[in-house]
């Protein structure tokens, strides 16, 4: 027993330093400039939980500066509210930074770290936006009834920022909601932690299993004087005028509304698709891909390995051959994902940071509801579409196992990649309309009756929604940028390794012929069910390394209509890449990825056999 | 009657809420039992968005068959 466990600084490397600075607030208030201002370093900001899980950190003087994902209370719910709850109770100095425009919700956080007795001082930020919307806050009677200093501040104007600074010092221990007790008491004596007693009484069991505590049961009873605590100081201190609906806000309400709403959203997919279909999927990768990497590169790499090595020896094969780690691989990641997954991250920064993804979280909700899932699952859906490895990872900000097995099988199946959907596109262009909406219901009604089915036979329970909806605000550019950077690098860092490993597996499964066996082994199924030529296998199996090899491999054979629609319907569905699959095993087991593969071979071959059928008759 | 009844336009009083997780959420989200709000948006056996001063939250139609109120 100690306090070791929950020392952020045993997490993270701080040289030395006097003091631990905690920055600490509600999603989107902000943090960013704050820490930005402190440390000089950068920090990802976001509306969305599930972004950022690594804890930022910098110097200030003498002292350490943390910053903290944005949360909306402590304990033990998810993993940014563990790290924050780690952060918050190491610190020395907690800087609370509170959005002016919704105190009723920000200052629960507030009361509650004041609550575990930790020295506060709280920057109250967007003091113009609050002015704007007639929100008087009297500053001085606010700091009384806390107990802590409150600096007015509107960050991006640098407004109040050295103010705050020149007063980090008079941080100071606020005044409690909680009523000291023999419980609290009891517990305070085997903590000797006054914040992890609190969080032990209000039932967090990840604290209260590091004590060898029984959990207590008091955290409707603490919220509940929080929340009026909070309610009768906002009474007193805040004057408004009649909220009167700006643009803005009528904006946001009309991105919800079905009516408007899905206008809005398609809308919105349409300009997805314009710019990352048409701009980056083509002219950008074309550049990158076909030029920088495919005729400057390679033929570089191939040389200097062939010098090395030799051409005949397997290392040949393995660094620089067909599916070479240094020629394929590369090539793949950074010439054609790194652009489009840059270019997905870009835009749905955008969306984030202006406030619409919880918006298109609500319109979808009901219809995600059907396939036992809640609208927040349309994140990873939308990011499937630029790489399924990406939206994998991403569906940990998912409520319930069962919801993160029903979307990580469902991107695997039918979500095709950005990959792929160029080489779908350009086979199925010259078809005509018919086969085009062949294609498009066929998968849809897979995706709808998979999750169906899915829904009634997994056990559980699903999550419902239940989200804050943040104002609709123009987004920081600067912010929008960084975020963008920071994240397409840590999708570089995850999912590099696992395309080299991906990469490796296949040369080797290449050069002892197994490929040739799999092929072998599917070329029944191809000519007896699909109708399909037997080389169409090779296509299938190519599609395991690149999902676009797969589709691309059709081009050169000579298939009718039918059957070119039949084989892009079974590519489709069958079993994503090579990288999607490995990360599947890292994201949920391995018993899970291969019942979804197998899950996903059956379906596929099924699908495409029942619409071979159907299409001989239509 | 529940918030899953509610209509665009309703102001009510929350008198309970069923599930001691979802409660403590809609406290740190500025509400609570006993708090008034506005119910500005409903989609039929979909999400119901309130709002409380410049708040707004959005509950799913489940969620939202577990809280009581009263219209007011």
């Amino acid at each position: 027993m100690g306090t070791k466990c929950c020392d952020i600084t045993n997490k993270i490397d701080l040289k030395k330093t006097n003091k631990k600075i905690v920055l600490a607030g509600n999603p989107n208030v902000g943090k960013s400039i704050f820490f930005n201002y402190f440390t000089g370093n950068y920090v990802t900001v976001s509306n969305y939980p599930g972004t950022t899980l690594e804890i930022s950190h910098g110097k200030f003087g003498d002292d350490a500066v943390i910053d903290t994902t944005g949360v909306y209370g402590i304990s033990s719910f998810n993993d940014e509210e563990k790290v924050a709850r780690d952060a918050i109770i190491s610190g020395d100095i907690i800087v609370n930074i509170v959005d002016a425009v919704h105190l009723e919700r920000d200052l629960f956080l507030t009361q509650q770290i004041i609550d575990m007795d930790k020295k506060v001082i709280v920057a109250l930020n967007m003091m113009d936006e609050a002015k704007q919307k007639g929100i008087n806050i009297d500053i001085s009677k606010l700091e009384k009834k806390l107990g802590v200093p409150v600096i007015p501040t509107v960050a991006i104007n640098n407004e109040g920022l050295d103010k705050l600074k020149n007063n980090l010092e008079n941080a100071q221990k606020g005044n409690t909601s909680i009523k000291e007790d023999e419980n609290l008491n009891k517990v305070y004596n085997k903590t000797k932690n006054y914040a992890e007693a609190v969080l032990i009484m209000e039932g967090d069991k990840v604290i209260s299993e590091k004590y060898g505590i029984q959990p207590y049961e008091f955290r409707k009873e603490y919220y509940q004087k929080r929340r009026q605590r909070i309610d009768s100081i906002i009474k007193n201190t805040v004057d408004r005028k009649n909220p009167q609906s700006d643009f803005l806000t009528k904006l946001g309400r009309l991105m919800i509304k079905p009516l408007t709403g899905i206008p809005i959203l398609l809308a919105t997919l349409y300009l997805l698709y314009e710019f990352i279909g048409v701009f980056v999927a083509q002219t950008i990768v074309d550049f990158t891909e076909g030029h920088l990497f495919g005729e400057i590169y390679e033929p570089f790499i191939k040389n200097l390995i062939i010098k090395l090595v030799g051409s005949e020896s397997i290392f040949y094969n393995l660094l620089a051959g067909e599916f070479g780690l240094l020629t394929m691989s590369v090539t793949y990641l950074f010439g054609l994902l790194l652009p489009l997954v840059g270019g997905f991250y870009l835009f749905l920064a955008f969306l984030e940071d202006s406030g619409y993804m919880p918006r298109v979280a609500v319109l979808v909700d009901k219809m995600l509801n059907k396939i036992g899932l809640n609208g927040r699952a349309i994140i990873p859906m939308i990011l499937g579409f630029g790489c399924v490895t990406m939206a994998t990872v991403t569906t940990r900000l998912l409520g319930s196992k069962r919801e993160k097995i029903i979307t990580v099988f469902l991107l695997g199946l039918a979500i095709p990649c950005s990959a792929q959907l160029g080489v779908i596109a350009g086979l199925i262009a010259p078809l005509g309309l018919k086969y085009f909406l062949i294609y498009i219901i066929t998968i849809f009604t897979v995706y709808v009756l998979s999750g169906t089915f899915l829904n009634k036979v997994l056990p559980g329970k699903s999550t419902d929604l239940l989200i804050d909806l943040p104002p609709i605000r123009r987004p920081i550019i600067s912010n929008v940028l960084r975020k963008t950077y920071y994240k397409t690098k840590s999708f570089i860092k995850e999912a590099g390794p696992i395309f080299a490993i991906g990469a490796i597996i296949i040369t080797l499964l290449n050069d002892f012929m197994i490929l040739d066996k799999i092929q072998n082994l599917l070329k029944p199924i191809t000519k007896g069910m699909l109708n399909l030529p037997s080389e169409t296998a090779n296509a299938f199996i190519m599609g395991i390394v690149r999902r676009d090899f797969g589709a691309a491999g059709l081009n050169s054979l000579a298939l009718t209509a039918n059957q070119t629609i039949v084989s892009l319907i079974v590519i489709t569905l069958f079993v994503p890449c090579i990288a999607a699959m490995m990360i599947m095993i890292k994201e949920r087991s391995w018993k899970e990825a291969i019942l979804i593969w197998i899950g996903s071979w059956i379906t596929a071959f099924a699908v495409g056999a029942i619409v071979s059928k159907i299409l001989i008759y239509i | 009657m529940t918030l899953a009844n509610l209509k665009k336009g309703d102001k009510f009083k929350i008198v309970s809420i069923n599930k001691n997780k979802i409660n403590s959420q809609i406290i740190r989200f500025g509400l609570g039992e006993g708090s008034i709000a506005k119910c500005i948006e409903k989609i039929p056996r979909g999400p119901v968005i309130l709002s409380k001063n410049y708040q707004e939250i959005a509950l799913g139609h489940q969620i939202s068959k577990n809280i009581k109120i009263t219209k007011l």
